[in-house]
């Protein structure tokens, strides 16, 4: 199934200023964002997401390479000839207008005939949830709902591709979390491709098909929020998505593409290597705190070590394990499934138990 | 005319933090005398324009006559009618030219020479009046041996151009507060340049522009230096008639005058700092 492409940004830099002072917003960047996707662009401030994110708006042209909106090249189009939409972060409504007014903007710059604008700006209405304060002006509503109409308002010209600039970071948490449901919600009801910038890594795993993690001007991963979480390839993106142990081992042996590898315990496991991992080589292995099992010492561990101390979270508890023959710290995390138990406390001598796949060797 | 500052609730706090001006010995008084000069000589002036009797300085009961007369007096009318055309069309002109220079300085990138345009822009508040009046008057006497022309053209472009830094200053705040964001969301849904400026740039300027062009009509208005040394022979406006009575007899028909302009000019600036209060 070859889905269509909404986006396509090939080979993409993005430089400010010049000489010695220039900024490499966006390094050679290149990514594929397919129709009806909702696609996260992910990383910290400074990472380049909003670059890309006003490169495909046309708020700001490329240095170098090219941007394809449906196959066709818009990179030097305005972005009044562009059929893509955006959701400012400060919502950007139009101060002088009422709320339906703003949301009749985009259908009027079109020229669309009155009674469509009129249908139209009703059915999005109705979409947001907003349809009694139609006639307020956008400074007499709330911040969830100017956030709302900021949606509508670009919605209402059914864009091929919406582009939101972390739209939610204004918000408070409670809003925050709805306004995620009805975020995705929206994007099924009308079917048209979102690209959400964010730097929150909750938000881009609960919402997104697909997330692009980034840093400094380059795309580190793409992949969809289990591959992200699971199986990063990167340690930027394990440390930055979620907690992560990372632990060192060393290369013993490899046959084709299976390894064998000693944990710092000494015990050796099997696992699938990459291509550029030579016999002796030292690898880094990340592994989520909630991946790992504690077990009584003396039973089958790949890991052994000391609890320094306990966290309970209500949950769920935290573990922190200084491993055994080395000063590193492990962090372990357990479901309360049974209640807080009282089994283990600092001091105590624990194996941890690890499966396979649970442990991702990253790339560096 | 000026309210008072609500009075907040203080509290005694130590020096340097909480310093307060208005605590310092003396505070008061100087401000109260700073007030007196100010406002006693302008009530003065008022209240004897009310005054039944002939003198500006000895009261003799309250009376409308004073208005009466300056309403009826043809030089009055002649000037007051010239004055309000000249601030009138200045004020226009000069507002159009101002919003158009505002825009260019803070809506473009900014360019090499941007900062000697502002102070080209600002030259009529930097070089002293009288400067300006003698290099027109000069400049204006040579076109007029040149083509003839004596109208008021002379003075009303002489208006429009020391009038335009005052409309400059107020829409040019207004624009640089404005967030920029509006004017990329339009662009983004579909409004070319031309319609970004008509359907949002221009209703959210609004203010700026009226406050400009508020204060370059009571700037005109009140001009004296300039117009003395510009206007043709029987071009006088309001203030320079005013300025040659007063050379002769003064009676409570000038303090009538005056007082009606004050008001004037009070309700202008009252509008122009509602105006450039509302901020959205």
């Amino acid at each position: 199934m070859s889905a269509a492409v909404a986006v396509e940004a090939k080979n993409v830099s993005k430089i400010f200023g010049a000489g010695p002072g220039e900024v490499r917003a966006l390094d050679n960047v290149s990514v594929t964002i397919q129709q009806n996707e909702f696609f996260t662009l992910l990383g910290p401030s400074g990472c380049g997401k909003t670059t890309l994110l006003r490169l495909i708006a046309g708020f700001e042209m490329p240095t170098e390479g090219s941007i394809l909106l449906e196959g066709e090249e818009v990179a030097h189009l305005p972005p009044f000839k562009r059929h893509v939409n955006t959701v400012f972060q400060s919502y950007a409504l139009f101060p002088h207008m009422t709320v339906a007014q703003n949301i009749a903007f985009g259908l009027e710059m079109l020229g669309k005939p009155k009674a469509e604008v009129q249908s139209t700006v009703s059915a999005m209405l109705k979409l947001v949830r907003m349809e009694e304060l139609k006639d307020r002006r956008t400074s007499q509503i709330s911040g969830g709902q100017q956030q709302r109409v900021a949606l509508a308002r670009a919605l209402a010209p059914r864009p091929k591709v919406l582009l939101l600039d972390e739209p939610l970071s204004a918000l408070d948490l409670k809003l925050r979390k709805e306004m995620q449901i009805e975020l995705k919600r929206m994007q099924l009801e009308t079917g048209i491709t979102f690209i959400f910038v964010t730097h929150d890594q909750e938000e881009a795993l609960t919402m997104s098909d697909r997330i692009a993690v980034m840093s400094k001007g380059k795309i580190l991963q793409i992949g969809s929020p289990t591959e992200i979480y699971e199986h990063p390839t990167v340690r930027f993106v394990a440390d930055f998505i979620g907690e992560t142990n990372f632990i060192e081992a060393e290369v013993m042996q490899r046959i084709g593409s299976d390894g064998q590898i000693k944990l710092p315990s000494g015990i050796v496991i099997s696992h699938p290597l990459g291509e550029n991992v030579g016999v002796g080589a030292k690898v880094t292995l990340a592994i989520r705190p909630e991946r790992i099992d504690l077990v009584r010492p003396g039973t089958e561990a790949h890991l052994s070590g000391t609890v320094e101390n306990i966290v309970y979270f209500g949950t769920d508890t935290t573990f922190h394990v200084e491993l055994e023959g080395s000063q590193q710290e492990v962090t372990v995390r357990v479901q309360n499934r049974r209640g807080h138990q009282e089994v283990l406390k600092a001091g105590d001598t624990v194996g941890m138990r690890i499966a396979p796949e649970a442990m991702q060797i990253l790339k560096d | 005319m000026a309210e008072a500052a609500p009075v907040k609730p203080t509290t005694p706090k130590k020096w340097g933090r909480g310093f307060d001006v208005r605590k310092q010995t003396g505070f008061t008084t100087i401000a109260m005398i700073c007030f007196l000069m100010l406002y006693a000589p302008i009530l003065t002036l008022v209240a004897y324009s009310f005054n039944a009797g002939t003198s500006v300085a000895i009261w003799e009961g309250f009376s409308w006559r004073w208005y009466e007369s300056a309403w009826a007096n043809v030089q009055v009318q002649d000037a007051s009618i010239r004055s309000l055309t000249i601030a009138a069309f200045a004020a226009v002109v000069s507002t159009v030219v101002a919003t158009m220079a505002a825009l260019a300085t803070t809506r473009t990138k900014p360019f090499p020479g941007l900062t000697f345009i502002y102070a080209f822009i600002n030259q009529p508040l930097m070089v002293p009046e009288i400067v300006t009046g003698v290099a027109l008057l000069i400049f204006f006497a040579a076109i007029k041996v040149a083509t003839g022309y004596t109208g008021l053209g002379y003075l009303l472009i002489a208006h429009t151009a020391f009038c335009i830094p005052f409309a400059y200053l107020p829409i040019r705040a207004r624009l640089e507060n404005m967030d920029l964001s509006l004017e990329r969301a339009a662009a983004d849904l579909y409004a070319t340049p031309f319609k970004t400026f008509r359907h949002v740039t221009l209703p959210l300027l609004w203010p700026g522009i009226l406050a400009g062009g508020m204060l370059a009509f009571v700037i005109s208005l009140d001009d004296v230096v300039i117009t003395e040394l510009v206007k043709s022979g029987g071009q006088d406006t309001l203030p320079t008639y005013m300025l040659g009575q007063l050379r002769r007899i003064v009676t409570p028909e000038m303090n009538a005058i005056s007082s009606v302009f004050l008001a004037i000019s009070i309700v202008m600036v009252t509008i122009f700092f509602l105006l450039n209060r509302k901020k959205t």
